[in-house]
């Protein structure tokens, strides 16, 4: 498999938000604001990363009755770090994303990637989707948190935007902001994927017709 | 914080799953029929009751005392993953048919965030062991009454005219945002 078709699948195809609509609770959670979504897009990526790179490390070792352990014990290892990390060097953070950093051990997105690829392919393979699915993850939250926090308390990484007589539509700030922003922007993307197969189902009639 | 107050506060006010957004993922993949939602509720309400019970005692008896603090998040994991495990057996024997039904949901209760969630919860809260219980039930019980609410509207919307690029994930996501809306209107209970 070619590197950059790995990449490709994490961060547009096989995205784990719009597509394969995984990791659902820290994404509505977390995305207030755009700042809050990159901190913990990044610090996925970072766990993801690193846990692919020892699961893809380890798979011949690991015996298939334990592995669920194992890849348990590899992740949280890894937030454990994270969460240390996060605390130590960039504590505003920390107390935002809250609860949400010990619950990455949890996200469902990397442990299906230690499943579904870390465990069957090459280290460097394992990496790539690692960076791949974790950019993809972290785009999709900043696209969130930015829309939320644009519409939502006016303002993009704390950048106030508009001026004194900007009402925010606080909803968006909220839980239900949240849920109604997501289920729309998956329609949206879901509209998007259906236009671009069209488009490829009139191209391959086309080609064959002119055979 | 009294116990009624806990109760009607984790049901209702901040309900786990459309105020607390733990829960996720079984609230959309399960919310399709409602003997499943209630199947998975009673399920999920046993892991997290028993593992909440369980991890406040080894945060009590191990960790804090050794300083171990650190370890909390792959020790919780782990009696989790053992515990769901478990779970998985019992129900094997005793009821095939709702052990059918669950599927591939329930060892991923395991990964379910309001396991994790509400065991970290408690210990940040700073409950002892009578709150942490009542904590976990009211916890599982608001999960396995918004689901159930969630799949009674699920079957309905089968049965309506939905655009296409909306069918399945989208519109539970929307009607998820609308039931967060009619929680929201418990705020000023407690």
């Amino acid at each position: 498999m070619r590197l950059s078709n790995i990449f490709y699948n994490g961060v547009i195809k096989e995205n784990p938000i719009f597509v394969q609509l995984i990791g659902m609770c820290a994404t509505l959670a977390i995305t207030t604001s755009a700042l809050n979504g990159l901190s913990m897009g990044l610090s996925v990526i970072g766990v993801l990363v690193c846990s692919n790179f020892v699961i893809s490390l380890l798979r011949n070792v690991i015996p298939d009755k334990v592995r669920i352990p194992a890849f348990v014990v590899v992740i949280a290892t890894f937030v454990t770090m994270v969460d240390m990390f996060l605390k130590a060097f960039a504590p505003a953070i920390y107390s935002a994303l809250g609860l949400f950093i010990p619950l990455i051990v949890v996200n469902c997105i990397i442990f299906a990637r230690a499943e579904t690829f870390a465990s069957k392919n090459g280290v460097i393979e394992s990496v790539v989707d690692g960076l791949g699915m974790g950019i993809g993850y972290t785009i999709a939250l900043v696209i969130l948190g930015s829309i939320r926090e644009i519409l939502g308390a006016g303002s993009i990484f704390g950048i106030p935007l508009f001026g004194e007589g900007f009402q925010p539509a606080l909803i968006l700030i909220m839980p239900p902001g949240a849920f109604i922003l997501l289920g729309t922007l998956i329609g949206i993307f879901n509209l998007i994927r259906k236009k671009n197969e069209n488009k490829k189902d009139v191209k391959h009639k086309e080609e064959s017709y002119n055979i | 914080m009294n116990l009624f107050t806990i109760l009607i506060s984790t049901i209702f006010v901040n309900n786990y799953v459309l105020a607390r957004f733990l829960g996720i993922c079984p609230f959309l993949g399960v919310s399709n029929k409602t003997e499943t939602a209630a199947g998975m509720g009673v399920a999920v309400t046993f892991v997290v009751t028993l593992s909440s019970i369980i991890t406040y005692f080894i945060q009590k008896l191990i960790l804090d005392p050794l300083k171990l603090e650190y370890l909390q998040t792959i020790v919780f994991i782990l009696v989790i993953a053992t515990l769901v495990q478990f779970v998985e057996m019992v129900m094997k024997k005793t009821s095939p048919t709702l052990y059918k039904a669950l599927g591939v949901y329930l060892p991923l209760i395991t990964t379910n965030c309001i396991v994790l969630g509400v065991a970290i919860l408690n210990i940040k809260e700073g409950y002892n062991l009578v709150q942490t219980i009542v904590n976990s039930i009211g916890a599982s019980v608001g999960f396995a009454f918004a689901l159930i609410l969630m799949a009674s509207v699920r079957e309905k919307l089968e049965l309506s005219e939905i655009p296409e690029s909306l069918k399945g994930f989208p519109i539970a996501l929307i009607t998820a945002g609308l039931m967060s809306i009619a929680f929201l209107g418990f705020k000023g209970l407690v």
